[in-house]
């Protein structure tokens, strides 16, 4: 009986449903029946002049939107509580993506496809960069563990910068009969920051300035002219820098997709922000000169 | 002489550990090779790097031998001399050498400070492989990106309306309030791009009529505003949705100037109102205004009434009396003149025969045979409309008053004056020998020579009845007075204008020919109206109005809301136009003058 319940259990945590498709696809439906009825209303509805936020379909698209944004922008302290059920947290995310895609339809619908360079344009702009960077997230936390794990091949976090560790611990010990200009090659390596380099660097992967693959070639084609004999201090420097290299691709690899897993919040988060300022501004705006 | 060397180590909870070896020598070498005094298991300290000895005064000297320095109190050097009283502290690549004495004694503490490598140092494994560090936190993003739209895109705007809502012309350059904009306003108010506060002065006060006027000084109300609010209908869906948001927001939900007049549309001319603003109340007018003599009247192509053109009916006095009649009517006009259109448009008969034998009048510009409209109808300079006909300039080419010759001179009647006719021809009557009459009978285009009827007697009477000169295109009675033998000529009225209630424009309409609106050629009467009706739905006949013309959202070669031809600040003036004012001042009917 036990172990029956264990394998319903298991199989339970086994069929693992994604926030994107939750319930059948339940949100994705619901926003693109939303979207559907929203454009068909616009292309229906025939306002004079033209389209524009100031009829009743604007007003109306208007006061969606504003409530939708402050409701996508909740999921901010929502996310903070995971909970189960009807209302769970997988629930919320999954309205929170496919709700945010339907005011992509809502937003332009309501600017009566109307731009300029003004505080309007503006909250939509800074609107649809957050939607766009969302779509990222979406893509990054869809596509992208998967691949984190496959290369952190069931090495941990801590595990990744023991190996450093261990690696940089020998070469010191290899390194110390060398003469200072060998000596200066492994320093390098080890001095240098396997975390720095900057942005750039953590999203690409290149890594242009790596002492340790500098320290490497050099010492590489210092060996190529010599004879191997076994004994030369050097030669165990070589293959040291090259296990070090090894360890900081993987280390770079997975610095690499966890940037990319969460860079895009850089701009998610602090746009929404900035949107709802400029949000704030038009709308206050409207009112103000009317 | 001696040193002591106490190399120092650390245990993970930070506790050193000395190990004291002493040596009795007067030099110690210092370098990462093993065989050194002090060594230093340091890739950034050379295999053989410094050495340490006593000078003859006392003191201690630290030179490098490698060639690479190193620090002593922080300071690079390569050689120092170290007073062993004070002490100092010598730093190779990560170990710290602290020099000191003891009476007779150096003291060397040997401690490691550096980490061995980077990733071996102090790391924070919970952010070290988090992009915190490389980015602005969320945190601050926010807050600097929100307090920055905020300042530029509210705050400021604020400053300049605050700045500037009591002047009439702002200082060039740029306002923050600009940013405001929803959009480039027409181009009759681009002056005013910059000056908000020319319509937008008070604060969450939408644009007031008050405000339009201040510059529209001349423009003309539409109606009675207590009749127009009866005749607005109550609210529909989106009207209604409308009017809440405005209810809610404290927007006016009455007719202002701006609900039809939008701004901020775009660049370029105003476009014209849109039909829906006037056909809201017209359509169903009479529902809600049961005395208006306004017909009710909807979209040009499906629902509006015919023509219902301003005709002469009839005098007062000396002055015509109009009146509005439909076309479906089929009215008649009496403007005083008998003049058949078929007869001087004939091809055939003639009058197109004396048009070909005049070509030195005619000739030239003649498409075809026969007379052309333009022949006898002169625009106005404006295109708009056309000149009344007058005897002089449109008739007396071909029908000429001459009732007597001497020599080779023709007498001529003056036209428009019946009493001085009548003298000129009684004067005629007292010579005793008169040519062959001129009077009795005008030889008319086609007609044979006069020579052949004979001789007629001399009388003013032969004028005004049958055959006579006035009797052919005038109506006559007999109440005139003895000037003119009781005979008197009934005033010629010509309407210059019919469509009083709407504007319509000959000049563009100029691609068409007359004959396409106008059938002229069938009419056998001048008291026939000739103004083309409104025709029927999807009339393919090409002879009325609606053969082009539909209603705004329509199909047709020329989709027209109401604006195209009515004005709702009403005047005898023609519709606002998107491309510029057209002279205006155009009299009703042409009246000869006395």
């Amino acid at each position: 009986m036990v172990t029956r319940v264990s394998v319903q259990q298991r199989v339970r945590a086994s069929a693992h449903e994604g926030f994107l498709t939750l319930g059948r696809s339940r949100w994705a439906k619901i926003a693109a029946t939303t979207s559907l009825v929203m454009l068909l209303v616009y292309v229906l509805d025939d306002p004079k002049p033209r389209p524009n936020g100031g009829t009743w379909y604007g007003y109306t698209l208007g006061t969606m939107g504003a409530v939708l944004i402050l409701w996508l922008t909740a999921l901010g302290v929502r996310k903070r509580a995971m909970t189960r059920g009807r209302w769970s947290l997988k629930t919320w995310t999954s309205a929170h993506v496919w709700l945010g895609l339907t005011l992509v339809v809502i937003a332009t619908l309501h600017t009566g496809f109307q731009f300029g360079w003004n505080v309007h344009t503006l909250a939509y702009v800074l609107m649809m960069l957050v939607i766009v960077s969302g779509l990222f997230g979406v893509f990054a936390y869809s596509m992208l563990p998967r691949i984190l794990s496959d290369n952190r091949n069931e090495t941990t976090e801590p595990q990744m910068l023991e190996q450093l560790r261990s690696v940089d611990r020998q070469l010191h010990e290899a390194a110390q009969p060398l003469g200072q200009a060998h000596a200066d090659f492994v320093r390098a390596s080890l001095e240098q920051d396997p975390f720095g380099g900057g942005l750039w660097a953590r999203l690409s992967g290149n890594y242009p300035r790596c002492a340790t693959r500098t320290g490497k070639i050099a010492i590489r084609d210092e060996l190529a002219s010599k004879p191997r004999t076994g004994g030369d201090p050097l030669e165990k420097i070589a293959s040291l820098l090259e296990r070090k290299e090894a360890v900081l691709a993987r280390v770079r690899r997975h610095l690499r997709i966890k940037a990319l897993l969460e860079v895009w919040l850089y701009i998610h988060v602090p746009v929404t922000f900035a949107l709802i300022a400029a949000l704030s501004a038009h709308i206050f705006s409207v009112f103000f000169y009317w | 002489m001696s040193f002591v060397i106490r190399t120092v180590s650390r245990t993970a909870d930070g506790r050193e550990i000395i190990r004291p070896v002493t040596l009795a020598k007067d030099e110690l070498a210092i370098g990462r090779d093993a065989s050194n005094d002090i060594h230093l298991a340091d890739l950034a300290v050379e295999p053989f790097h410094a050495r340490l000895t006593q000078t003859q005064n006392g003191r201690i000297r630290a030179e490098s031998k490698g060639g690479l320095g190193f620090t002593v109190d922080g300071r690079v050097t390569e050689l120092t001399d170290i007073d062993p009283a004070t002490g100092a502290e010598l730093g190779f690549g990560g170990h710290l050498l602290t020099v000191s004495s003891d009476g007779d004694t150096v003291i060397v503490r040997v401690e490691r400070t550096g980490a061995v490598s980077d990733a071996a140092g102090v790391k924070d494994e919970r952010t070290a492989f988090t992009l915190a560090g490389l980015l602005p936190s969320k945190r601050t993003g926010a807050w600097t990106l929100t307090l920055l739209v905020l300042a530029a895109f509210l705050v400021a705007p604020l400053w300049s309306w605050a700045s500037y809502s009591h002047v009439k012309t702002r200082p060039a350059g740029f306002h923050a309030d600009t940013t405001w904009s929803t959009g480039p306003l027409s181009s009759a108010h681009h002056a005013l791009a910059t000056n908000c506060q020319s319509c937008h002065d008070k604060a969450f006060i939408s644009v007031e009529d008050t405000k339009c006027i201040s510059c529209h000084t001349q423009i003309h109300g539409h109606a009675d505003s207590r009749r127009q609010v009866t005749a607005m209908p109550p609210p529909g869906f989106s009207k209604s949705v409308t009017n809440a948001f405005k209810v809610a927001f404290g927007k006016p939900t009455g007719q202002r100037c701006v609900d039809c007049h939008t701004e901020h549309q775009g660049a370029g001319p105003m476009p014209a109102t849109a039909q829906a603003f006037c056909t809201d109340c017209h359509a169903t007018l009479k529902a809600r205004l049961a005395d208006t003599k306004i017909e009710n009247v909807g979209d040009f192509g499906t629902a509006h009434p015919q023509f219902r053109p301003t005709l002469v009916v009839g005098t007062v006095g000396e002055q015509p009396r109009f009146a509005r009649i439909s076309l479906d009517a089929r009215p008649t006009e009496n403007n005083g003149l008998k003049f058949p259109h078929d007869v001087h448009l004939s091809k055939v008969n003639g009058v197109a025969r004396m048009v070909q034998t005049m070509s030195d009048v005619f000739g030239g510009h003649r498409q075809g045979v026969g007379l052309d409209c333009k022949d006898c109808h002169t625009q106005t300079a404006d295109g708009v409309r056309f000149l009344p006909v007058e005897m002089e300039r449109n008739c007396q080419v071909c029908h000429s008053l001459g009732y007597d010759r001497v020599g080779g001179t023709v007498r001529t009647l003056k036209h428009g004056s019946v009493a001085q006719a009548v003298a000129d021809v009684r004067a005629l009557g007292l010579r005793t020998a008169v040519a062959p009459s001129m009077l009795a009978g005008r030889r008319r285009p086609g007609e044979p020579p006069l020579a052949s009827r004979g001789a007629v007697p001399v009388s003013a009477d032969a004028l005004f009845t049958k055959g006579g000169a006035c009797y052919d295109c005038h109506v006559i009675d007999r109440a005139g007075d003895a000037s003119t033998n009781g005979w008197r000529i009934r005033r010629v009225f010509q309407p210059m204008r019919y469509m009083m209630k709407g504007w319509f424009d000959h000049k563009a309409h100029g691609t068409q020919s007359c004959a396409s609106c106008h059938n002229a050629g069938a009419s056998k009467s001048s008291t026939d109206v000739l103004i083309p009706g409104i025709g029927t739905l999807d009339d393919k006949t090409g002879m009325t109005c609606r053969s082009c013309h539909g209603g705004e959202g329509s199909a047709s070669k020329v989709p027209s809301p109401c604006a195209m031809c009515h004005d709702y600040h009403s005047g005898s003036q023609a519709p606002w136009r998107p491309e510029g004012e057209r002279p205006r001042k155009v009299a009703i009917a042409g009246l000869r003058k006395p």
